[in-house]
């Protein structure tokens, strides 16, 4: 049995079949409309997230299973001071399946230890993020082509954002990705993604505190939001908020084929004047995670490809 | 090194022991901790700590002997909290073996994640497990969420 709690948990050519699955579902959805019939998903939310929750409910829907769960620990038995170890244990009762999200870091895997279904990590507090990863790496495959010989921006919250951390450790398997990584100094990449996982592979990168100087180089801006939920402090959040703000004005700076994504939801982070530009990828990104997702499902379960 | 055959070239004369664990090159201070952390206080044994002692490597050290076998410490959890001790195995009043200790790939139990957003602030009964992640600087991180552990105990 395998689960997914972090991207390196598959390998580069079991993620080259995983995209490749996933692109065969965009061509024509239908032919795996009935593949995991009498298949229950069950998505255990122990913090609120809509998109992340319905594109794992919409991937599975698709599929032809069923989906059952809960969207916030107020509504589970954690609110009652339940172990996820035991919670775990009875929802491998009642489902095949599941994709959790939880506000603390490595409870996915802990959720994996004593699970006797596939567990998907569908975010750890600050920590992993993978089916985001399989999303933004399918984004990147279909727009450009190729996951290698990249150069890619990461802007914004590079500490607490989890979907960055992901991203990099993915993308580091791919010869010739480098990183521009554009951030206030309060919210640079922690020291372990810098020192363990960019260093140690060699990976060329630069750590900017200006998005405009960053701009003129890049084949893939992802943007981030800062985000509320990870400080103690409001005050730090409300000082960080608004550092970068991507504006047409700036998009005038980046190659016609440079594409933006974002893990959605954005603030104000992006300017919606910015939503028109044809490089603007985060609308089609959101939709690529429902395919992502139903492949990674699929995988998972053991589905067989349909004939 | 202890000096078995004159015990009281070591500058304090403790009786010799006839079988056991002499463990030799502890850092001037901290045998008292490594005492609690090998769980010694919760042996029937005779235990000696000897603090302060000379030596003509470290200056002054710390030595424990232990009397009994070997099954009943945790070379593991020696080998995280300080590698350069040496582990003198004691049988007839003689150094019969030395075993040099190594950095343990596992530790369990034996450090707590500080990371406020580690699932180990808040689920119950969960063991504490780092894992080597870099020999070289000697680093542990968390088995749940990565996190380095900094400072040792």
């Amino acid at each position: 049995m395998r689960h997914l709690l972090n991207p390196l948990d598959f390998t580069v050519e079991e993620i080259d079949e995983l995209l490749a699955v996933a692109d065969d579902i965009e061509k024509d959805p239908s032919r795996y409309a009935h593949v995991c019939d009498g298949k229950k998903l069950a998505t255990c939310f122990y913090e609120p997230s809509t998109r992340t929750r319905l594109s794992f409910e919409s991937a599975m829907l698709n599929l032809g299973g069923s989906v059952l769960g809960f969207s916030s620990a107020d509504s589970s038995s954690a609110a009652k001071g339940e172990s996820i170890a035991d919670t775990i244990r009875v929802i491998s009762c009642y489902a095949d399946i599941c994709a959790m999200r939880h506000p603390k870091e490595g409870s996915a895997l802990v959720a994996s230890l004593h699970s006797g279904i596939p567990v998907i990590n569908a975010g750890d507090g600050g920590h992993q993020h993978p089916t985001q990863t399989l999303t933004d790496l399918l984004t990147i495959h279909s727009l450009k082509g190729r996951l290698d010989h990249l150069t890619v921006g990461l802007c914004g919250d590079l500490k607490f954002g989890r979907t960055v951390h992901s991203l990099i450790n993915a993308l580091v398997r791919y010869p010739d990705v480098k990183f521009v990584l554009i951030s206030p100094p309060e919210l640079r990449v922690p020291e372990y993604i810098r020192e363990d996982v960019l260093r140690a592979n060699h990976i060329e990168f630069k750590e900017l505190g200006n998005l405009d100087e960053a701009l003129p180089e890049l084949d893939i801006l992802y943007m981030t939001r800062v985000q509320r939920e990870r400080f103690f402090n409001e005050e730090d959040y409300i000082r960080l908020k608004d550092c970068y703000i991507l504006t047409p004005k700036k998009m005038k700076l980046a190659r016609e084929d440079m594409f933006v994504l974002h893990p959605l939801p954005r603030v104000n982070e992006i300017s919606v004047e910015v939503d028109k530009d044809p490089r603007a990828a985060y609308f089609k990104q959101a939709q690529y995670g429902v395919y992502v997702r139903m492949a990674l499902i699929m995988k998972l379960l053991e589905v067989k490809q349909p004939c | 090194m202890l000096d078995q055959k004159n015990p009281s070239h070591n500058g304090l004369n403790i009786s010799g022991l006839n079988e056991g664990i002499v463990l030799d090159h502890i850092e001037a201070g901290k045998s008292l901790d490594i005492y609690y952390h090998l769980g010694l206080d919760k042996l029937e044994c005779q235990v000696a700590i000897i603090k302060n002692a000379r030596s003509s490597k470290m200056g002054r050290k710390d030595i424990i002997k232990i009397e009994g076998g070997l099954d009943k410490i945790d070379l593991k959890v020696l080998g995280y909290i300080d590698h350069n001790i040496t582990v003198n195995i004691i049988r007839d009043s003689k150094i019969v073996e030395k075993k040099s200790l190594k950095l343990p790939k596992k530790i369990t139990n034996v450090i707590h994640c500080k990371n406020p957003r580690c699932i180990t602030s808040i689920e119950q009964e969960l063991p504490d497990v780092f894992y080597l992640a870099d020999e070289k600087t000697e680093t542990y991180r968390c088995m749940y969420c990565e996190e380095k552990y900094s400072g040792k105990m």
